[in-house]
């Protein structure tokens, strides 16, 4: 049941693409209703949305999509834990975190190529 | 003779909150990662045979990386349809807290629902965080206008750099597009860690890296969302005892 043939891929895009994506959005708007800003509510939703963000970058991590699955888990787990430290350490520095992951990232792929 | 003009121009604050937005994306730290991260996804869906008008109307519908590169790579090695569509919609489970904790931020007292469609559809890591860091400071009425800017402007990045990789795809060695692929963990690490000023905010991102990988392991179906459920939850009740014990 590949289905792609027979069907426009604009078609595909709506039904197995857009709408499962943003029916969580149209909930939101839903489920935001009435709720205040500073109610404890809110304060345990975004704590859900924050740990739903770390399972995210715990998967992209460990079971990666397309050619970063071809870079080693060990380097992976490296050049996150280093992109992280600089980040604690220059001043919580976004871009600096950044430079150091993807540079590690670089470095490892290139010692330990498989 | 500038300053006057803001007095008495019939230009609405709304406009101006909404240019301020689109230029506060350029500033951002994210515009660089949606570049690249889109670059990523451009090369993918070359690969894979898709037209760039599909790569871009898709970014415009979904506005999602990690579901668009499910859904690309799902989609061109075969998948079936129904498949694709449920693992679309698990990895979206995260905007549906997102919303939730974004709209009351953004709207006023006598915002229309309808005024929240456009906001809720630019919500994704990038104008998440940076709503939270951006939008506390400004006055209400002017917030949906500023976020609207600086989602329109973070996907016109997206834009930028899906064309980039999509005419670059034969050339971009494995090992590029590893490292632009390992742009969207690494920057969503980074930027929540800043963002999260308060405890109950750190223990959920740590508790989540931890729980995460556990639920996995046992192959326990629905991760996302139960990641989300018990290593938020856990994170609050800390919180509350805390208060409690003050």
């Amino acid at each position: 049941m590949s289905g792609l043939g027979e069907l426009s891929p604009y078609l595909v895009l709506i039904l197995v693409g857009f709408l499962p994506n943003e029916i969580w959005r149209l909930l939101g708007i839903v489920a935001a209703r009435g709720i205040d800003e500073d109610s404890e509510l809110i304060i345990w939703v975004r704590a859900v949305a924050v740990a739903v963000l770390a399972a995210v970058i715990a998967k992209l991590t460990l079971v990666p999509p397309g050619a970063l699955a071809t870079v080693p888990l060990t380097v992976r787990l490296a050049a996150i834990a280093c992109g992280f430290l600089a980040f604690l350490l220059l001043r919580r520095s976004v871009f600096a975190g950044l430079v150091t992951g993807e540079a590690v990232l670089f470095a490892g792929a290139l010692l330990f190529a498989a | 003779m500038s300053s006057d003009l803001a007095a008495d121009a019939p230009l609405p604050c709304s406009a101006i909150a909404f240019v301020q937005g689109l230029l506060a994306s350029f500033r951002s730290v994210f515009t660089l990662v949606l570049i690249g991260t889109y670059v990523g996804i451009g090369a993918l869906a070359h690969d894979y045979g898709f037209s760039i008008a599909w790569v871009l109307v898709s970014t415009t519908l979904m506005w999602a990386g990690p579901a668009q590169v499910i859904l690309i790579s799902a989609l061109g090695t075969g998948a079936a349809l129904f498949e694709v569509g449920l693992a679309v919609c698990l990895s979206a489970v995260r905007f549906l807290p997102m919303v939730v904790s974004l709209l009351p931020l953004v709207r006023g007292p006598e915002t229309r629902s309808r005024d929240l469609l456009l906001p809720a559809h630019f919500t994704a890591a990038s104008m998440w965080v940076e709503s939270f860091r951006l939008l506390p400071p400004l006055p209400r009425e002017r917030r949906i206008a500023f976020a609207n800017g600086l989602g329109l402007g973070f996907m016109l990045s997206g834009h930028v750099g899906s064309i980039t990789g999509f005419y670059l795809a034969a050339s971009l060695p494995v090992l590029l597009t590893a490292a632009l692929l390992f742009l969207t963990p690494m920057s969503f690490l980074v930027s929540t860690a800043r963002n999260s000023s308060t405890l109950i905010n750190q223990l959920a991102l740590g508790f989540g890296l931890i729980v995460s990988p556990l639920l996995s392991y046992f192959q326990v179906g629905l991760d996302l969302m139960w990641t989300g459920i018990i290593a938020g939850t856990a994170a609050y009740a800390v919180h509350r005892l805390r208060e409690a014990l003050r």
